[in-house]
């Protein structure tokens, strides 16, 4: 049996020459020594193929219309066996290959593996990033609840700030003047079928690259890459010191990458799929769109830059960003590869990481947005021991009037102004009632909306407060 | 497969040269062609939301009863060019605030800033932004935060009792540096 299966195998092997293609890409020379930081690239591979098998298998659950998709994702969440499960296991590898792809970045970075003549890999690398990032949005947008309504109404107002075009571009991502029919029609063409089959085209070329240049060599300072010498020393560096792609090199990937495919899977056993929020009904305001985790260090950027300058940012920043990768490259292509030596490059990233989770994390908290759930501030809270009439009162309005939405007192209250809890040792009588009859900076004026008497009590009870 | 079978041939001929030459060109011109044609229809589907008119609709928000003066309350209505299979997604929303007899003033739902749903507090007298923390007055000007112009409006007329407001596309802000 086992003899007649083998030479089956051997007919098939002759007339395809499946060995003949397939032995010297496994077989390749690769550095000795290959680190664990070389596993993110193929971690991120491995990725993509557990999105797109995910993927094939939502599509065979989901609707792809604005009218029925809600449905259709309750039923997957609810009712299809392991629907919950598949779910979440197409969000977590949706984070996972996020976070991976962006440390394959930095290490090569960090590493300058991109430096000749590894150019085209980084540029082909850039391309993918972004087309990586587009999926994750127009992700979000297929789990089509109000948040993913409304987060395609922002996405479309961000396009809008392009200089000329922006209203254009605006309504061919909505698919027509308003969200309608058209809407998550395009949204899922765009994340099923145009964006993967650039994703397919540039990892054919990523890998193929990879495979005609040659995995790089761990950095060593002092040695430097000339242009002019370096192919000739990177083969006879193989030659003389280069092991097998498979297993030597590769062993460390599979496990890296299974490990994190587990990893994925046990988060979505455990954890779920993101909840569904409210149908998606574009008349519904009472919602708070939130961007999934990626996107939040933009989101973040664009409360806390200067109002001023931020339709120039949004739409010179990421064009700026993506040209900037792709030049990186070109800007220095030889010399040292070593960290050690390349002190300013390391800060660089250092500011970058830094910067970015800086942002997810304030990002979360999103202390800029009114507070609507804050609760009312109760007497017990207030500086006040024995308040009276006047002072309750002013305790009253202090949330009736909204001033909770954006004021904190004793941890009662938003984020978004100035915490109040002392505000009586800061500002006089006069200065509060000043402040809240005209506002300020950042802060709308409550004249037209207090009676004198209203000002009188508030005012009161906060110059208690110290 | 990769022998090289030229080095036997006989040269070519100036003719069979010229007429590889016209054959390569017409291939190409020709494959050229049925691509330009075949990408029309391709190209209108993905412009399609650009070649067609931004039709604006008066539609019945409510009664003239149904708003007391001076508040601001959310109304409901159906897109323009609902199409058949639009469900809930045909909706928008507006907010119509009453100052007079017949005097209403309606703002769309959307924040000028990126587009977030405001929501109007009443006992504050303020539309507020959950996103990135924009606030308006009542008549609809920035009073806080990231907007950078007042709420957009729509046209509101009352017609036998009956409040009707004339639909727009959804308000894009523009680069405004």
């Amino acid at each position: 049996m086992k003899k007649f299966l083998k030479k089956i195998w051997a007919w098939i092997d002759d007339r395809t020459g499946i060995s003949e293609l397939i032995t010297p890409l496994l077989k390749h020379q690769a550095p000795p020594r290959a680190l664990w930081s070389y596993v993110f690239g193929s971690a991120t591979l491995f990725l993509f193929m557990l999105q797109v098998i995910t993927g094939v298998a939502l599509s065979l659950l989901y609707q792809p219309s604005s009218n029925d998709a809600y449905q259709s994702l309750e039923f997957i969440t609810n009712q299809a066996k392991f629907g919950n499960v598949l779910r979440g296991i197409h969000y977590y590898g949706a984070s996972a290959m996020i976070i991976l792809i962006g440390l394959h970045m930095m290490r090569t970075y960090i590493t300058a593996s991109y430096k000749f003549p590894r150019e085209m890999n980084w540029i082909s690398g850039v391309v993918l990033l972004i087309f990586t990032i587009f999926m994750g949005f127009t992700g979000q947008l297929l789990r089509w609840d109000s948040n993913g309504v409304w987060s395609s109404v922002v996405a479309a107002q961000q396009l809008g700030r392009v200089p000329f075009v922006g209203t254009y571009l605006a309504r061919l991502l909505l698919g027509g003047n308003t969200i309608g029919a058209q809407s998550l029609s395009r949204f899922y063409s765009y994340h099923v079928f145009i964006a993967p089959a650039f994703i397919f085209i540039f990892i054919g070329l990523h890998l193929y690259l990879v495979f005609r240049n040659g995995i790089s060599e761990p950095p060593k300072a002092g040695r430097l890459v000339d242009p002019k010498t370096y192919r000739a020393w990177y083969k006879k560096y193989l030659r003389e010191k280069g092991v097998p792609f498979w297993p030597n090199a590769a062993w460390r990937d599979v496990m890296f990458s299974s490990g994190i495919v587990i990893a994925i899977i046990l988060l979505a056993i455990f954890l779920g799929a993101p909840a569904l929020g409210s149908q998606p009904d574009p008349s519904v305001v009472k919602t708070s769109p939130t961007p999934d985790w990626y996107m939040i260090p933009f989101f973040a950027l664009f409360a806390l830059m200067p109002h001023k300058i931020e339709s120039v940012a949004m739409t010179v920043g990421p064009l700026l960003t993506i040209f900037l990768l792709f030049s990186i490259p070109f800007i220095s292509n030889k010399g040292e590869r070593s960290p050690l030596k390349r002190p300013w490059a390391m800060f660089g990233v250092l500011c970058v990481f830094v910067s970015v989770i800086s942002l997810l994390i304030t990002g979360l908290k999103a202390p800029w947005s009114p507070d609507f759930k804050t609760k009312p501030l109760p007497l017990s809270a207030i500086k006040s021991a024995h308040p009276d009439s006047v002072v309750v009162a002013g305790v009253n309005l202090f949330y009736a009037k909204g001033c909770q939405y954006c004021h904190k007192i004793n941890k009662y209250g938003g984020a978004a102004g100035p915490d109040l809890t002392v505000v009586g040792n800061r500002l006089s009588a006069q200065e509060l009632t000043i402040r809240i009859v005209n506002g300020g900076t950042n802060m709308p004026a409550f004249g037209g909306v207090l009676s004198k008497d209203e000002l009188n009590k508030l005012v009161t009870f906060l110059n208690t407060q110290k | 497969m990769n022998e090289d079978v030229t080095e036997n041939k006989p040269a070519e001929t100036q003719s069979e040269i010229d007429r590889r030459k016209f054959l390569m060109k017409l291939s190409l011109g020709f494959a050229a062609l049925s691509a330009a044609v075949a990408a029309i229809p391709i190209v209108s589907a993905l412009l399609a939301p650009l070649l067609e008119h931004p039709a604006e609709k008066w539609r019945k928000v409510g009664m003239l009863n149904d708003f007391p003066l001076g508040t601001t309350n959310l109304v409901t209505f159906v897109n323009a060019d609902p199409k058949a299979y639009a469900g809930v997604t045909a909706n928008s929303a507006a907010w119509l605030r009453r100052n007079g007899q017949s005097d209403f003033i309606a703002f769309a739902a959307n924040c000028t800033h990126l587009g977030c749903p405001v929501r109007w507090e009443a006992t504050a007298q303020l539309f507020m932004c959950p996103c990135h923390g924009g606030v308006y007055y009542k008549d609809g000007t920035v009073a806080a935060g990231p907007p950078p112009k007042p709420l957009t409006q729509y046209k509101v007329r009352v017609f036998n009792n009956e409040i009707q407001l004339k639909t727009k596309p959804l308000p894009i802000t523009n680069i405004t540096a």
